[in-house]
């Protein structure tokens, strides 16, 4: 099965959903990053939804769900790249991601994890966009 | 109109063309109010008259709404477009076609019975083309207003640039769902191509705020957040103030600023940008 790549960026996790997310995948992502979490002892998630059309309720619900493992294990969540229909999609269907933080792109959600986290080892724009 | 009028009908209209179209244009013209030129209403009622010929000389009973009369039906509504484009109204639009009847009747003379019932016949028929002619001009007149109010939308609606990672979108008029849609779409999109975290929304040129109105911002609000910027509502005048509370409209944690000024005053602070002045210097 089709699964998401996991990248460790320092203390960070960079997820980036390349593919159309069915349940399985959803639910298996949820199983990896939580174990992930715990083995590396990351601090922060981002979740970079740039290239996803839809997010159906499931979807949505699995972001609050892995926002909340997240916090359960110390780390922040930051979803980011979230198209204009898709936001208005989820508005009108009444899902605010309730405990899920955004950011326009990954940069901006760096910036709001180190702003969180001011000591945690959080790649920094330059450092990640190099030189 | 039967076979047999219609035939009686063709021929009237052949052999009094001339008396017919000279009545008929004196009718017309008397009702326009020189809002058209003779030589124009007379291309357009020799034009009118040619294509009813056509149609009446087709041999076999003449209805309006059948094959024979799609030329006619042509004819009728590009004259009733054209004056409905340039503001001619409902009266002066259908009076070039009801002065029709009045020609007929100069033309007989009205002892005969059976040309008396003749006529009515005719006149009912003009009366159809009257009432065609008008619902072209509805018609026109409706996809006019539908094209202005697309246009108004399109005008009404900008996202503005204030500073670099702040916008604003400066709402103007009456809010209603389509406004309100067009407002939404426009704003996120603008954030997602700019990658700015902060947006205001400037209220301060709606007229009044209802809880309808409300609920459209609330949502443009929650989907921006979503997508990870934060909305600062800004020109909450002192009357809408009022209103709100009254209406009991809840903007929870949105921050809100009474002027815009305020509103970009707060995303500058909030993003870390300082604004000092200079101090003044001594000549």
């Amino acid at each position: 099965m089709e699964r998401v790549p996991v990248l460790n960026l320092g203390d960070v996790l960079l997820v980036s959903i390349q593919i159309d997310l069915s349940d399985e995948i959803a639910l298996r992502l949820q199983d990896d990053l939580a174990e992930r979490i715990v083995a590396t002892g990351a601090q922060g998630v981002i979740i970079d939804i740039t290239a996803l059309d839809i997010v159906d309720s499931f979807v949505g619900r699995t972001l609050s769900t892995i926002a909340g493992i997240s916090r359960v294990l110390d780390a922040d969540t930051v979803v980011v790249g979230m198209r204009p229909a898709v936001a208005i999609t989820l508005v009108e269907l009444g899902l605010s991601l309730p405990g899920v933080r955004t950011a326009l792109n990954v940069e901006q959600g760096l910036r709001r994890l180190q702003a969180a986290r001011p000591h945690a080892a959080v790649p920094t724009v330059e450092a990640v966009a190099g030189p | 109109m039967d076979a047999e009028t219609t035939s009686r009908f063709a021929i009237t209209l052949q052999t009094n063309r001339e008396a017919l179209t000279k009545h008929w244009r004196a009718a017309t013209g008397a009702k326009l109010r020189g809002r058209q030129t003779e030589s124009e209403l007379t291309a357009q009622i020799e034009y009118v008259h040619a294509a009813l010929l056509a149609a009446a000389s087709s041999g076999g009973a003449l209805d309006l709404h059948g094959q024979e009369s799609a030329e006619l039906r042509a004819v009728l509504t590009e004259m009733s477009t054209s004056r409905a484009r340039v503001g001619f109204t409902p009266t002066e639009t259908t009076a070039a076609i009801f002065a029709l009847k009045d020609a007929l009747l100069a033309t007989a003379d009205g002892e005969d019975s059976k040309q008396l019932r003749d006529y009515l016949a005719y006149a009912a028929f003009v009366d159809d083309m009257g009432v065609y002619t008008f619902e072209a001009y509805a018609a026109t007149r409706e996809s006019l207003i539908a094209d202005q109010a697309d246009q108004l939308l399109e005008i009404s609606t900008p996202v503005v640039k204030l500073w670099d990672g702040v916008l604003a979108v400066p709402l103007v008029g009456t809010l209603d769902s389509a406004r309100a849609q067009v407002v939404t779409e426009r704003l996120l999109q603008a954030l997602a191509d700019t990658g700015s975290p902060y947006a205001i929304i400037d209220i301060t040129g709606v007229p009044a705020v209802d809880t309808q109105v409300a609920q459209h911002v609330l949502k443009t609000i929650v989907a921006a957040r979503l997508m990870g910027a934060d909305c600062i509502i800004s020109g909450i005048r002192p009357q809408i103030a009022q209103t709100i509370v009254a209406l009991g409209i809840e903007f929870a944690d949105i921050v809100t600023k009474s002027t815009l000024a305020d509103a970009l005053m707060h995303a500058l602070r909030t993003s870390g940008v300082e604004l000092v002045r200079r101090p003044e210097r001594t000549a």
